[in-house]
């Protein structure tokens, strides 16, 4: 029978050799695995690097979604919006069943080289009961289009035309 | 007149928690009998109001009662009986409502079942699940009442959520809050006991069966809720690392943690302390997993009833309990000595490595869905900690766990040796090997990792229930005669550790997974996983509050027809929403799945197949579990309590009557 501080002792250096794995282990994946969330305000003013994953949200703007076939799998682009500024999207795949104009939505992939369109290789549409991803509220009420103090989000295809700055315009110029 | 006085014995029932609280904390300070026995009384009629309360919920949306706001908005009246049920709780006011009424299930359920238990301890139990739940009703009657009218009231309904109109939603909310709940006695005992100064092995088997039942709760409701998003998302994903579904599985991880300590507490009355932290953090942490997700907090791709405007009383009323709970414990935990001795090597070190274990997932888990709300409020950015974080840093520390998980029911307790254990398991190990030989050899060499750990549990399992019976040792029959008379608790953990194999047989076979995603035209077909998918046919359907379009999708293989498969796309016509409604067949071992995400001008669908080796194993696994719980369960000395060391220890305690 051990004595109970050798029993300790060995509890302490299971847990501390346990507890420092896990660190190492999430520091690592911490590093990968991160992403950040841009509105296409931010995305026009921080240009991320090509190949960066990040995910970018906002509202779909209205007469955007043009949808077609590449190889025969569906691709769809669209553009993103949030009232400030726009960013054309290319998505293979499916979509999801909520997306539709003037839906609050959140992208994730890479800028394609040429700072032109968002690649994006996950689309989510919120399946809750209010149809408003949370950061895609915060960059709405950022750009100056909604404050939830004054009731619900306006009903985005009322608003979405309202020619923002693209990210070609800003390119270009 | 049915809202109203559902209002009132809400309000009722709020007084009669208070009531509890008081006679059930201070109560046997008094030292008289009768204050003592109001305790239970008070438990069961707050349970019975709080069942009128909803009862008349449930008819205001039966009856389509569209003064109550709760039901204008997330009801209508083309919606089906059956959701304008299920949608009582399909929202947020509505679903706070069903929490407290399951908060006061679990009190008159000690109160009535609890017979066992000396009556001040009962008391005192009952008293902080009194507290927890008079605090519950205050925020439900001030601040979301599910009884709020409207006038004048609509005409006709909002109507539910589409995505909410599942049978899903019947079963996954009162399950999942039944679990998540249920911890609150583990939690009430731990309080009261710390109270009290006194944890011992009595205390173990009191605490034992009542986590068991949330366990079991938890465990099912988690597997329906992983169900449901893997049929109806309609990508063919069974788990996200979604932080509604994280706050899910941290409570999940410390009850399965507790549930192993207290059989130390029971058996050796050894980690009196650690279990005693466990059941507050698992309550705790089921507090969290029901409440920070609706104050906003966390973002979520899935439905639920969020209400972010309600965050702060609801994260005063956390931090009350929790912050409460673990300051009693800072003063009170030193007078909980140790008194069981053990060597690392044994089954009570084997326990606690699982516990540190568990705890450390948990800890990596916490750390990844709190981190982003943290750098939110901390540095005003936005970031998101994704998949690949929880793959990378939390299926390492499973790794250990799958390991000693078939070696730790071999060892002794108190002291044993790690060569005789691993000598009864070289069988496992040998088809281990087999398993991860062969997928190693096509190259999979995460399916090969995983299925080889299932493996090993699986059979681990089967071992541990095989010494036990002495199979083929001692003839057949002798075997079988046996299997009766071994406890059921060894049963029912054998069991539950058997199904935790399964669980990971079909999540290493998820990476086995092939899809696709295609336009076909009528007639058109697809190759994919050995399978010839063809289009039929595209037609109009409709059901009761929408219309559809259902493609018809004959699945052949060498020719020969496998199945048909209907995948529909349905657009509610009162929200104006459309959905995906999956086909999906399963022979037990494999899934196809196919979804219909939409149509082209030219009329072509977009098809996404899927075929999931293994994938049916996830769940069958997790409710195995649950019916490991439920055999260990009904073990004898549960059912039975342990009356004997009662009434020895009643003359000895000063506070009992």
């Amino acid at each position: 029978m051990m004595s109970r501080k050798t029993r300790r002792l060995w509890l302490v250096v299971a847990c501390g050799a346990g507890v420092s794995c896990a660190t190492a282990l999430m520091l690592v994946a911490f590093r990968s695995s991160l992403s950040f969330f841009l509105s296409p305000q931010e995305v026009i003013a921080k240009h991320p690097a090509p190949g960066m994953v990040f995910r970018l949200g906002g509202v779909v703007q209205a007469n955007t979604v043009v949808m077609g076939t590449r190889d025969s799998r569906p691709y769809t682009t669209f553009r993103i919006t949030d009232g400030q500024a726009s960013i054309p999207v290319v998505f293979t795949g499916v979509l999801p069943g909520l997306f539709r104009q003037g839906q609050g939505v959140v992208t994730v992939g890479t800028m394609a080289k040429g700072d032109r369109e968002f690649m994006a290789d996950t689309v989510l549409a919120k399946h809750g009961a209010s149809y408003m991803p949370a950061p895609v509220e915060q960059a709405l009420r950022k750009a100056g289009k909604w404050n939830p103090k004054f009731g619900p989000a306006p009903n985005a295809a009322t608003w979405d035309d309202k020619s923002p700055r693209t990210i070609e315009a800003d390119n270009n110029g | 007149m049915i809202p109203a006085l559902g209002h009132f014995v809400l309000a009722l029932a709020l007084a009669i928690a208070a009531a509890q609280a008081v006679i059930g904390l201070f109560g046997p300070m008094l030292r008289d009998r009768l204050v003592l026995r109001a305790a239970p009384a008070l438990a069961i009629s707050q349970f019975i109001m709080l069942g009128l309360a909803f009862a008349a919920l449930v008819w205001s949306g039966v009856v389509s009662d569209f003064t109550v706001r709760n039901v204008a908005e997330f009801s209508s009246s083309t919606t089906p009986l059956f959701y304008r049920i299920t949608g009582t709780w399909g929202n947020h006011d509505g679903s706070m409502l069903l929490w407290c009424l399951i908060l006061s299930l679990c009190g008159a359920t000690v109160g009535v079942f609890g017979n066992n238990i000396p009556t001040s301890l009962r008391a005192r139990v009952l008293g902080v699940l009194g507290l927890v739940s008079g605090g519950f009703l205050l925020f439900t009657l001030a601040v979301s009442d599910p009884f709020r009218r409207i006038w004048p009231p609509p005409l006709h309904g909002a109507g539910v959520n589409p995505i909410l109109q599942d049978p899903g939603l019947a079963v996954h909310p009162p399950i999942l809050y039944t679990g998540y709940v249920g911890f609150s006695i583990a939690f009430a005992f731990a309080v009261a006991a710390l109270i009290e100064g006194r944890v011992d092995a009595a205390w173990g088997r009191w605490v034992r069966p009542w986590t068991l039942v949330s366990w079991i709760f938890l465990t099912c409701g988690i597997c329906f809720g992983s169900l449901w998003s893997y049929y109806t998302l309609g990508w063919g994903g069974f788990w996200f690392w979604d932080p509604v579904e994280n706050v899910a599985l941290l409570p999940w991880l410390t009850g399965t943690a507790l549930l192993h300590s207290a059989i130390v507490v029971e058996k050796r009355e050894a980690l009196k302390t650690w279990s005693v932290l466990l059941a507050i953090a698992t309550f705790s942490l089921s507090l969290c997993g029901t409440f920070l997700v609706r104050s906003g907090l966390l973002n979520s791709v899935h439905a639920f009833a969020a209400s972010p405007n309600q965050g702060l009383f609801i994260l005063v009323l956390l931090a009350l309990t929790i912050g409460g709970s673990l300051l009693l414990f800072a003063i009170r935990a030193p007078v909980l000595a140790a008194t069981g001795m053990f060597a690392p090597v044994s089954r009570e070190g084997a326990l606690i490595l699982n516990n540190v274990f568990l705890c450390i997932i948990a800890a990596v888990v916490f750390t990844g869905t709190m981190y982003p709300p943290f750098v939110d409020l901390a540095f005003g950015m936005q970031i998101s900690v994704g998949a690949p974080f929880y793959d990378q840093a939390v299926l390492p520390m499973v790794a250990p766990l799958i390991l000693a998980m078939a070696v730790g029911p071999m060892l002794p307790w108190k002291r044993g040796a790690i060569g005789p254990a691993l000598v009864k398991v070289w069988y496992a190990a040998v088809a281990a090997l087999i398993v991860f030989a062969y997928y190693a050899f096509q190259r999979h060499f995460i399916a090969a990792l995983g299925l080889a750990g299932a493996v090993w549990v699986m059979i681990g399992a089967l071992i541990d229930i095989g010494e036990r019976v002495r199979l083929f040792r001692v003839p057949l029959g002798q075997s079988f005669a046996r299997l009766g008379t071994i406890p059921r608790a060894s049963v029912g953990a054998a069991l539950g550790h058997f199904g935790f194999g399964v669980v990971v047989l079909g999540i290493a076979g998820m990476t086995l997974r092939v899809h696709d995603v295609t336009v076909l035209h009528p007639g058109q077909s697809v190759a994919l996983g050995g399978f010839n998918w063809k289009l039929d046919s595209i037609v109009p359907a409709t059901g009761p509050n929408y219309t559809a379009r259902k493609a018809t999708i004959t699945v052949t293989r060498h020719g020969k027809l496998v199945m048909v498969l209907k995948p529909e796309r349905r657009y509610f016509t009162a929200q104006k929403v459309k959905t995906v409604a999956a086909a999906i067949r399963t022979n037990g071992v494999r899934n196809m799945f196919a979804t219909f995400a939409g149509e082209d001008n030219s009329g072509g669908g977009e098809f996404r197949f899927n075929v999931h080796p293994f994938a049916p194993e996830i769940w069958l696994g997790g409710f195995i579990m649950a019916l490991g719980g439920a055999i260990s369960l009904s073990d004898r000395r549960f059912r039975i309590g342990a009356p004997a060391r009662v009434k020895l220890r009643k003359p000895a305690g000063s506070a009992t009557v």
